[in-house]
């Protein structure tokens, strides 16, 4: 059932399109070999070109240039050999030039596509309208004295991704799965971070509303939402908005709005009419960007694995179910980890211990796949330990959370407690005839047809062996003694 | 013996090569010439005389070690639109009087590489916007000519390069730098009786100078000799990794092709170029230019640019629209001139308001009319379809000729004060200069003869994209058939 929202005439569809302002992974920026890191103190990475000083003039850096197009095969999308860049005026404090130099006409990224996963397991492709390089803008600081304004330019210059999608999108949901799966393909490609707290990555969300098989209605822009649950509940509160605007009897304006968190509204930033005119033209410092063919084709050759071909081949090498692999593959880090622990084992249970106890143990202790408590090659070495039947599944819990713990591997921890299973036969048996002498009522149920005690016989015995008894061996030795 | 301001930028370099003089003496010249007009002439907006100095001492320490680039010693002038490294460059605008570039452009920077000496930063129309010299912030430039009636009538140098032709023509510096967005460089040459070349675009580094309009701007140099135009053009010239049009070619040795002459050359006359109205002396020294080089060995053809007449209406949507991106960074915020205000808007408001003078804001103002919502593809995009349609003029014109002749300008200097009710008037100026700058080609200006008042002429060499050479050859064969030897009456070392 597709998402519709609900109102006083019936459901509405909502209607989504998605600009991304991605900001690219690159030692220097866009036109000038100023540094990009982040968190350095204002304005300290600033180059007499960034600041727009008399007679300075961009020069395009060619690692930019190579990560949009990185980006742009990683979208399955046309990359134009020929691009050009234009300037976008305007007058603001943080933007040195007066302009900010973008790509408005001829972007170098075309039409692409992206395959989002949804929750029900099935998949939509959302259309990719292009995707083209510009500067991002320096950043003013309002709240640092009482009637000045500061500036810090450090970010002005660096350079950013402008991804637009198509209005492909139907529901938050769908939009949500979007954005998480353009940035699982941008940190796979390491051409942009993703990181949308720091701002690496921003949305802007276009957002209309219409009854179902009617052309679109007006829609509205919701700026810089910078984080992907806001930009669900973003959508989710304008599109609302908008129905009752119009089951009002109003008609929806064109305008830029804002998202305002706390309260879960957008609000009206400006309208169609106060828009700015950004007088577009060809940037002339700048030659159009001709791209050699033979230098894509080597980026192309360079690109990894992208997560729906890896996707694939968990299912097919590794005999996992989609929802597995879609989970294992939505990192880069954590596919690679499951890699480590999968090979030369059975990949379903590397899968269940990577999704299942690796998951819970890095949620509670809060780190992520890099820094676990637990490497790839650890977690492996205790899969061994259960192949090899030294300890069993159950002690293997009991191991993996010592492991968490201590941070120790598999094998010292087995000795240290002394968990190696008992696969000794004659312990066994002494403890079955223990369990079963103990207990002579229910064998005697068991022998009148109660099938269901044997299990309550297995739990006896391996309680009694402190659990370190071999099961296959238990149930073997518990139904010579029954029988 | 010739006075040292008298000396040709060549014959300085081989005296001081000879040790007939030192650089400091050349120097010290020079400085007390300045210091003489430039209160009469108003071509420098600052003289850096101590640093003239240290840079001549060295220039004579090179010397004598036997050492030293091609310019050793040579003092000239910088327009003030050229960022210099610790010297305050204005670009003729209130806006930028305190500015203090930390930088220095690469064409200046190039010129100290090879040992010139730097007079001080020469006087400009404000940005480059003006063909007069009287919209500068820092006061007109007069003209170091004079009509012979009427003597008393201060004229124009022509403009933007007004400070710069004139520094040379009165013998205040033995060359300078220019800049030639629509005729910067040409017409000032032209209106100074001096020698003065626009190379191709993207023959000089644009690094560091201030911009006017970006794909028009081009660096020059002013000299009372062609080859001295060549001299100072070789280090000016040459690929700038930091601009990115700048192009990636040797530079040729243009003094040696001073001397080619124009035997089996054939030289175009664009009718377009001979209007009704032009003035009878104009058109006969066109012709007398014509006749010279048909003598020296050059066949003569005519060639049609027929979108010609369209290259004055293009230029000034292009230019201005570029301006008013470019001239949008004189904000108040970082450098140059701030005028505070209530909020963010009113400083804007005061500081350009304050900062800038009327021609400024007359084409900040057109150039973003052209560019707005609506207007955009009535004005800059029909623009840039008509100069695509110029330059292709051009391309098919050369494939006929190997360069054209044309006047430089439609009339000598007139004075301070004419042409000044109507901008259109003035505009009209740049009439025979514009086309080059919109087809990138270069365009060399050479003082050929005198009007009636006595007033200097200038004709104009075009040549294709990248050859210079043949320019600079077919300059030299016009000066020296021109034999212009006429002097300015105010110059160094003639009592005012």
């Amino acid at each position: 059932m597709s998402y519709s929202l609900q109102g006083a005439s019936g459901p509405w569809e909502v209607v989504i399109g998605l600009e991304v302002h991605a900001q690219v992974i690159s030692r220097a920026k866009l036109f000038s070999g100023a540094a990009t890191a982040f968190g350095a103190a204002p304005n300290t990475q600033v180059s007499f070109v960034d600041a727009a000083f008399p007679g300075m003039l961009p020069v395009i850096n060619r690692e930019c240039v190579a990560q949009a197009v990185r980006t742009g095969l990683g979208l399955n999308a046309h990359i134009n050999l020929v691009s050009r860049f234009d300037r976008k005026n305007y007058f603001y404090a943080d933007l040195p030039a007066g302009y900010q130099i973008s790509q408005y006409q001829h972007p170098i990224v075309g039409a692409g596509t992206i395959e989002i996963e949804l929750p029900d397991g099935s998949t939509k492709d959302i259309g990719v309208t292009r995707l083209h390089l510009e500067q991002d803008a320096g950043k003013s600081l309002h709240d640092q004295h009482p009637t000045k304004s500061y500036i810090d330019l450090n970010r002005a210059g660096v350079a950013l991704m402008e991804i637009v999608s198509e209005p492909d999108l139907r529901s938050p949901e769908e939009a949500g799965a979007y954005l998480r799966k353009l940035r699982t393909i941008l940190r796979y490609l390491g051409t942009c971070d993703g990181n949308m707290e720091e701002g690496s990555m921003r949305a802007d969300v276009n957002v209309s509303v219409r009854k179902h098989d009617e052309a679109f209605r007006t829609r509205c822009e919701v700026k810089n939402v910078n984080s992907i649950r806001f930009v669900m509940q973003a959508i989710e509160a304008e599109a609302r908005r908008q129905i009752d605007v119009w089951e009002g009897g109003g008609t929806v304006e064109q305008e830029t709005r804002l998202f305002d968190a706390a309260r879960g509204l957008t609000r009206s930033m400006r309208s169609k009419e106060d828009a700015h005119d950004y007088r577009y033209f060809p940037d002339p410092d700048l030659l159009p960007l001709v791209l050699d063919e033979d230098w894509v084709a080597s980026l192309r050759a360079g690109l990894p694995e992208l997560p729906d071909a890896k996707r694939a081949r968990f299912m097919q090498a590794y005999g996992l179910p989609a929802y597995d692999s879609g989970v294992l593959v939505a990192e880069q880090a954590t596919a690679d980890y499951y890699e480590t622990v999968a090979r030369g084992r059975d990949p379903k249970l590397a899968a269940n211990w990577v999704m299942g106890d690796l998951f819970a143990a890095l949620n509670r202790t809060g780190r992520g796949i890099e820094d676990s408590p637990v490497s790839a090659a650890v977690l492996g070495q205790l899969l061994d330990r259960m192949a090899d039947a030294t300890i069993n599944g159950r002690i293997a819990k009991e191991v993996f959370e010592a492991m968490v713990e201590s941070g120790r591997d598999a094998d010292a921890i087995i000795a240290e407690r002394g968990l190696r299973q008992v696969t000794d036969t004659g312990a066994i048996d002494a403890a079955v005839a223990q369990v079963l002498a103990a207990n002579a009522d229910k064998v005697a149920d068991y022998k009148g047809g109660k099938d269901k005690l044997f299990g309550f016989f297995v739990g006896q015995v391996m309680k009694a062996m402190a659990g370190k008894g071999n099961p296959a061996l238990v149930n073997e030795a518990l139904r010579r003694h029954l029988a | 013996m010739t006075a040292l301001t008298d000396l040709t930028l060549t014959a300085a370099r081989d005296g001081l090569a000879r040790r007939a003089f030192s650089a400091a003496e050349l120097t010290e010249a020079h400085l007390a010439a300045i210091e003489a007009l430039n209160p009469r002439i108003n071509a420098f907006i600052t003289v850096t005389a101590e640093r003239a100095r240290a840079q001549a001492a060295a220039a004579d320490a090179a010397l004598a070690r036997g050492e030293g680039g091609p310019l050793a010693g040579l003092p000239i002038a910088i327009k003030d639109l050229f960022c210099t490294e610790g010297v305050r460059t204005t670009a003729g605008s209130r806006i930028l009087g305190p500015f203090v570039p930390p930088y220095e452009s690469t064409v200046t920077a190039q010129l100290r590489r090879d040992g010139a000496v730097f007079l001080g930063k020469a006087n400009l129309d404000e940005f480059a916007m003006g063909s007069s010299n009287m919209t500068s912030a820092y006061g007109p430039v007069a003209n170091p000519w004079r009509r012979r009636q009427d003597a008393d009538a201060v004229l124009v140098p022509g403009g933007s390069s007004g400070g710069s032709a004139a520094a040379v023509a009165g013998r205040l510096a033995l060359g300078a730098t220019g800049t030639d967005t629509g005729g910067s460089i040409r017409q000032p040459a032209s209106f100074c009786g001096v020698a003065g070349i626009k190379p191709t675009y993207g023959r000089c580094s644009r690094w560091g100078i201030v911009a006017f309009a970006s794909s028009l701007d081009q660096a020059g140099p002013f000299a009372r000799t062609v080859q001295d135009c060549a001299l100072l053009l070789r280090s000016m010239a040459g690929f700038d990794p930091k601009d990115s049009t700048s192009a990636e070619l040797a530079v040729p040795d243009f003094v040696a092709a001073c001397g080619r002459g124009v035997r089996g050359l054939r030289i175009g006359v664009p009718r377009e170029y001979r209007s009704d109205g032009m003035a009878g002396e104009i058109e006969r020294l066109w012709q007398q230019g014509l006749d010279w080089l048909r003598e020296a060995g050059a066949e003569i053809v005519d060639v049609s640019l027929p979108h010609t007449k369209y290259g004055l209406a293009t230029y000034y949507i292009v230019a201005p629209a570029e301006a008013s991106s470019n001239l949008a960074r004189y904000d108040g915020v970082r450098f140059g001139l701030r005028e505070d205000g209530a909020d963010l808007t009113e400083l804007y408001e005061r500081t350009r308001g304050a900062g800038f003078g009327a021609e400024v804001r007359r084409r900040v103002l057109i150039g973003t009319y052209v560019l707005s919502a609506g207007y955009y593809d009535a004005y800059y995009l029909r623009a840039q379809k008509v100069r695509a349609l110029i330059l292709r003029d051009f391309t098919e014109a050369f494939r006929e000729v190997d360069a054209l002749l044309t006047p430089t300008t439609p009339t000598a200097a007139f004075a301070q004060g004419e042409k000044m009710d109507d901008p259109i008037t003035m505009y009209l100026n740049d009439v025979f200069t514009v086309p080059a700058n919109m087809a990138g080609v270069p365009g060399l200006s050479v003082p050929a003869g005198l009007d009636a008042q006595g007033l200097p002429l200038g004709l104009q060499v075009i040549g294709r994209p990248f050859d210079e050479e043949t320019v600079f050859a077919v300059g030299s064969v016009l000066e020296r058939a021109a034999g212009f030897d006429a002097l300015p009456a105010v110059r160094a070392g003639v009592p005012g």
